[in-house]
């Protein structure tokens, strides 16, 4: 049963539905459940009768709610699913699956892997036999066990390739006898031979087509020109702006891969092919292998980039350079301009240019080397370099090799060398030998117009042949070369001018530097270019664009390479061959990508389809949520939720005010509404805690002996709370504490210039007075070095605070160590006649330092009994009492000052008013 | 039960003795706002201060004349002195259940408000000499500071019954003394204490201490009742409805109570537990004086 596009496996629960209206009377009639409650005056409610024998009705929204939660159940039960899959009339006969299986379907290869799985277990469930064709790679379908089909989909990849038209061909010619009904999974892209396919396939039965919404993206491989890299990418179809990310892959100095570069490139909308420039430093651009699309996994998305964008260096050193005006007859202009688009041009004296490594060192017409030049270079040849020489009337009158085979010749020179056909010479001039097949030149076209008049004459020797790689008509040598170390010298036998030959201005010139690795393999490169060479694969990549190796791949027919299509024979990837690199990539720079179209009679469908989904686990949780809800509302109903509402109440509105100057308040307003005495909070836990139950102990002490009635001691934050509040402080010295910081320092001295007390407690007994003896005391230096404290002395006889309260001559805590230091008296302060101590006025002490450890002398709990033992026995209490007397002396003294001190002057002052 | 293990008791007993002293520090503190009075006997009888002369009267042994005074002159004098008997103070507290009642976390239980004023005004009588115990035969009155932290041990006893009873037997004649309770059981045994104190010439004060939700009866929806102890329990389906006839009931008792106290000659007065408990002391100290003087 459908109700929307929600179906039910239960339906006939749904009448449970109707029970609602009694469930609706039955809880009216049903009153809530009684609080039980503890009340003494029940005594006078015994014998009351109620009015009314009804009882609070419940609110109707709250049966508004158990209804719901109710029918959620219900419906839940009942097994409601959304977009059941059920709606298909189930097919017969057998299914074939057909699959165009490129890469252009990688992008979305596990959708349609799940599509077709899902399609293969709905045939399964059917009883239909099924079979899968895939046009990238077409083999024999025979009708099998959709459940069969089914575990082979997990190990089927798309192809790096698309499907060609011999592969379409033999498709049709592999499809089952029969009739059966046809899914195709299309890839996006147009297929050649497609509608042949299509009409095959109609014949045998419907066909319906999943396509993905996403148009196939590939990249165009990235070119250099004008000093950047041009980076491409095309898609199928124009649509929506696509923002893509382009990495440059490659080789870091370690050798490491990594992501060497990030590049934008932004498809504009309805735009199908989106360009972007980069510009990358020489270095950085030789080493990168790869450009790939982030995100993207299809052997579209990757571009391999091959030696065309890492440029070669070629020193060109000419010995003739003196001739001004006669541009066209250096020796150098030609290599220049066949050079000059695809390589780095070096210019220079050779020892100059030797350093800068040059990839290629061309020597135009120089016979003689100084034998450092010689050397050097020889090192350099024989570390992989190509030295590669052209002949000239220099080379041709010098002496170089003519006996001996030089070195950095590859063979030995005849004297003098040859004209043919000029006007003083017979014959003509002669023209090129078709190239052999050791040659690096082979395949290469020789046009007809390339001919040479004089050349230098090798030397007949048993290795010339092997070392001739090119030669004339008459059989001799034109180019000659001899492997030196890792390197090579290749001696052209002609001018690198026109001079001697017209081969310079010929286009044959560019391609056999380019044969010889000279210059880097331009763009303009085509199939007659790589005529007759045999590239091997280094490295292929697979549907999804992964890079793997070759391993034992065939090689492959260079005229093939570039414009052959892709196939199974011929992978996109890196091929390498004769000193060089050339990377065959899914699309060319003109390749078009152009997106499949249908006949309106084939019914084309999306790869994600609505899932089935089950909605009873959501409804039961509704459910139980709803009844959640009740719970809380029968509670706020009844009255037992006044707790639990007022403090959501407090806690919005808390959260509603401005926090902090609600805190401050709060704490202004607890430390001033009474007397309260405070400790520095030190971050130490239990530390604080023996503060705070010391004061606390102190407090009450006071409160029982004295007309001074603390309130609870509060812990002071120096950095946040405002201490002036405080008339004294106690400050536990602990060496972890943190140092205050400079604004709590300028509170410090502002609290103690304004008549504050800090009790200084080390806690360590003994050092007191000796500074940095203990790492309390080092603390406590650190500490109070940026506090305003006057000069200090040992609690001296008759001070004020021996007498404030109690007459004290001891101050012990925990410890009894005598030495308690407070402000010194001023030097002139003298003895009073009759008084048993000096006249000291004015101020109180703004610190008291010692090391006594009161706090865990005074420290209490709540009910008033000792924390921390002190002393030994009876003697113990008494100094217990002892400390109490001090803090009580203490606080007597921050609260009246000196004047316990002026009490001196009573006498002088009776005595006044007596007269 | 068990009996407690002896290696217990010491353990139990400190923790016991744990409590009373804060209730005795603020039965002090309490005390210690009021200041004590005169608390003669404004007439003459056995005491330190002198009362007045009188002369002679038939009877009067001649060891009670006082010659100095009598030589001025030809009659003979007495030298008589202010009556400064001690009094006895018998306290009774309600420690039943239905005393160990907050309606709110904030207030304190109304036991501990009664305990907290009874040991209070002891305090003070203890001050001004008098002699203070309980009523029974439990802790009957003592003079001495000593008696305080006996009081404070008792007061710290609670019972289990639902319901206190006032407690009056061995009641000392013409002594004074003062019953706090909430007073919300049956009213018989109050009656019964009372008249037999009256008949005994015990005067005294009667403190009625209630919880503010006692007086207001805050409660709404289907309700059942317990008391305290749990021995009485009444079910209601709208508790509104009987707020009315509750407060009704309530100011009955009360003014039965104070029927009650003016018929036997005491003195009736309601406390709340989220009111001062210095109000609820002076008072009840200058009803003893009033009691006193009469």
């Amino acid at each position: 049963m459908m109700i929307g596009p929600i179906g039910f496996a239960a339906p006939w629960l749904l009448l449970g539905l109707l029970a609602l209206p009694i469930l609706w009377i039955i809880l009216r009639a049903v009153p809530p459940a009684p609080i039980r409650r503890r009340f003494p005056g029940v005594a006078l409610l015994l014998g009351l009768k109620d009015d009314e024998s009804v009882t609070d009705r419940t609110p109707w929204w709250l049966l508004l709610l158990r209804m719901l939660a109710v029918a959620a159940v219900i419906i839940g039960l009942a097994g409601p699913v959304l977009n059941p899959q059920a709606d298909r009339q189930p097919g017969n006969g057998p299914v074939l699956i057909v699959m165009d299986g490129g890469w252009a379907g990688a992008q979305d290869w596990t959708g349609r892997a799940e599509l077709a799985d899902r399609m293969l277990a709905e045939a399964g469930r059917e009883g239909r036999t099924a079979a899968i064709l895939r046009l990238s790679a077409p083999e024999q379908a025979a009708f099998q066990s959709a459940d069969l089909w089914r575990s082979r989909i997990a190990g089927m990849t798309p192809q790096p390739w698309t499907p060609t038209p011999d592969m379409v061909a033999r498709a049709i010619d592999l499809l089952p006898d029969g009739g059966f009904e046809t899914l195709w999974f299309t890839d996006g892209l147009a297929i050649d031979g497609r509608d042949d396919l299509l009409a095959a396939l109609e014949a045998r039965g419907t066909v319906r087509v999943f396509a993905s919404g996403r148009s196939p993206v590939a990249m165009v491989p990235a070119t250099y020109q004008e000093g950047v890299l041009q980076l491409a990418a095309r898609r199928a179809s124009g649509g929506p702006a696509l923002d893509l990310t382009v990495a440059a892959h490659g080789l870091d100095p370690s050798r490491t891969p990594r992501v060497l570069a990030n590049l934008p490139l932004q498809f504009e909308p309805d735009a199908t092919e989106a360009m972007t420039q980069a510009s990358l430093p020489s270095e950085l651009r030789a080493r990168i292998t790869r450009f790939e699309i982030e995100g993207l996994r299809s052997t579209g998305a990757v571009a391999l980039s091959d030696d065309s964008l890492s440029r070669r260096e070629v020193a060109l050193i000419a010995g003739r350079e003196d001739r001004e005006g006669l541009e066209l007859l250096s020796p150098l202009h030609y290599l220049r301009q066949a050079l000059a688009p695809n390589a780095d041009l070096l210019e220079g004296e050779l020892l100059d240019l030797l350093p800068a490594n040059p990839d290629v060192i061309i020597l135009a017409d120089i016979a003689t080397l100084s034998p450092s030049e010689e050397d050097a270079l020889l090192d350099w040849t024989e570390n992989g370099g190509l030295l590669l020489r052209f002949a000239g009337p220099r080379l041709a009158a010098s002496e170089v090799s003519r006996t001996d085979e030089h070195p950095l010749m590859p063979v030995r020179l005849r004297a003098g060398g040859r004209t043919v056909g000029g006007a003083m010479s017979w014959g003509d001039p002669k023209t090129l030998a078709p190239f052999t097949e050791d040659s690096p030149f082979f395949g290469l076209p020789i046009p007809d117009d390339v001919t040479v008049t004089a050349q230098v004459m090798a030397q007949p020797d048993p290795t010339l042949a092997d070392r001739v790689i090119a030669q004339l008509t008459d059989g001799t040598p034109l180019v000659t070369r001899k492997p030196v170390g890792q390197g090579h010298v290749v001696l052209m036998h002609v001018t690198a001018n026109a001079e001697w030959s017209s081969l310079p201005l010929s286009g044959l010139f560019v391609r056999m530097l380019e044969r010889l690795a000279v210059s880097s393999v331009g763009q303009g490169l085509v199939g007659e270019d790589l005529e007759g060479t045999s590239w091997q694969p280094v490295t292929v990549l697979d549907g999804f664009g992964r890079v793997q190796d070759a391993q034992t791949l065939p090689g492959v027919d260079g005229a093939a390479l570039l414009s052959a299509p892709l196939g199974p024979d011929l992978r996109p990837g890196l091929y390498d061959g004769n000193d060089r690199r050339i990377a065959r990539n899914t699309i060319s720079a003109d390749t078009v990508l152009s997106p499949a179209t249908w006949p309106a009679r084939i019914p084309v469908e999306g790869l994600s389809r609505p899932a089935e989904t089950p909605l009873a686990g959501y409804l039961l949780a509704a459910a139980l949520g709803l009844l959640l809800a009740d719970v809380i509302a029968s509670l706020a109903l009844s009255g037992r939720l006044i707790g639990a509402r007022a403090a959501v109440i407090l806690l919005v509105a808390l959260s509603a005010l401005p926090r902090d100057a609600v805190a401050d308040d709060a704490f202004a307003i607890a430390a001033t509404s009474e007397l309260r005495l405070g400790h520095i909070v030190t971050g130490d836990a239990r530390l604080d805690d023996m503060a705070q139950a010391g004061l606390r102990g102190l407090s009450e002490t006071l409160f029982f002996r004295t007309s001074v009635e603390p309130g609870a001691p509060m812990a002071v934050n120096l950095e946040t709370d405002e201490i002036g509040l405080f008339p004294f402080l106690y400050w536990p010295i602990t060496p972890e504490q943190p140092t205050p910081s400079v604004e709590a320092y300028e509170k410090l001295n502002r609290y103690l210039r304004s008549g504050g007390m800090i009790l200084f407690d080390t806690r360590d007994a003994d050092v007191a007075g000796f500074g940095a003896a203990s790492p309390n005391g080092r603390k406590l230096q650190q500490l109070a070095a940026p506090l305003d404290i006057p000069a200090l002395e040992p609690i001296p006889e008759d001070h004020v605070i021996t007498r404030t309260f109690y007459l004290l001559q001891d101050f012990p805590g925990r410890h009894t160590a005598r030495d308690v230091w407070v402000e010194a008296a001023p030097a002139d302060a003298e003895r009073i006649e009759g008084m048993p101590f000096r006249n000291l006025n004015d101020g109180v002490t703004p610190v008291v330092i010692g090391g006594n450890d009161w706090a865990a002398a005074w420290a209490m709990d709540e009910r008033g009994n000792a924390l921390f033992p002190v002393g030994r026995g009876f003697g113990g209490e008494r100094q217990r009492e002892l400390a109490f007397r001090f803090g009580v002396n203490l606080v007597m003294h921050v609260l009246t000052g000196n004047y316990k001190s002026d009490q001196v002057h009573v006498p002088a002052l009776l005595d006044r008013l007596g007269q | 039960m068990t009996q407690p293990h002896p290696l217990t008791l010491r353990a139990r007993a400190e923790a016991e003795a744990a409590r009373f002293p804060p209730l005795l520090a603020r039965a002090e503190y309490l005390a210690g706002t009021v200041l004590l009075g005169e608390h003669g006997r404004r007439r003459a009888g056995q005491g330190d201060d002198f009362w007045q002369y009188r002369p002679v009267r038939q009877g009067d042994p001649v060891r009670m004349i006082d010659w100095r005074r009598s030589a001025r002159g030809d009659m003979q004098f007495v030298r008589e002195r202010e009556w400064q008997i001690a009094q006895s103070v018998m306290l009774w507290v309600d420690q039943a259940a239905s005393m160990r009642f907050a309606s709110d976390p904030n207030l304190p239980e109304k036991a501990d408000r009664a305990r907290l004023l009874a040991l209070a005004v002891a305090v003070l009588l203890v001050r001004g000499g008098e002699r203070v115990g309980l009523t029974g035969t439990a802790l009957p009155p003592r003079r001495g500071n000593a008696q305080l932290l006996r009081l404070a041990e008792m007061f710290s006893r609670d019972e289990d019954m639902d319901y206190g009873i006032p407690e009056a037997r061995a009641m000392i004649p013409q002594a004074r003394a003062m019953f706090v309770s909430d007073f919300l059981s049956d009213l018989l045994p109050v009656q019964a204490a009372l008249t037999k104190a009256a008949d005994r010439g015990v005067r005294g004060v009667l403190i009625q201490v209630l919880d503010p939700s006692e007086e207001a009866f805050p409660f709404q929806g289907r309700t059942i009742f317990q008391s305290m102890g749990g021995t009485l329990a009444h079910e209601t389906l709208k508790a509104g409805d009987l707020r009315g006839r509750y407060l009704e009931r309530l100011a009955e008792r009360k003014a039965a109570l104070a029927d009650l106290c003016a018929a036997t000659g005491w003195q009736y007065q309601c406390h709340h537990t989220d009111a001062a408990a210095q109000s609820a002391l002076l008072w009840v100290w200058r009803a003893l004086e009033r009691g006193a003087g009469t």
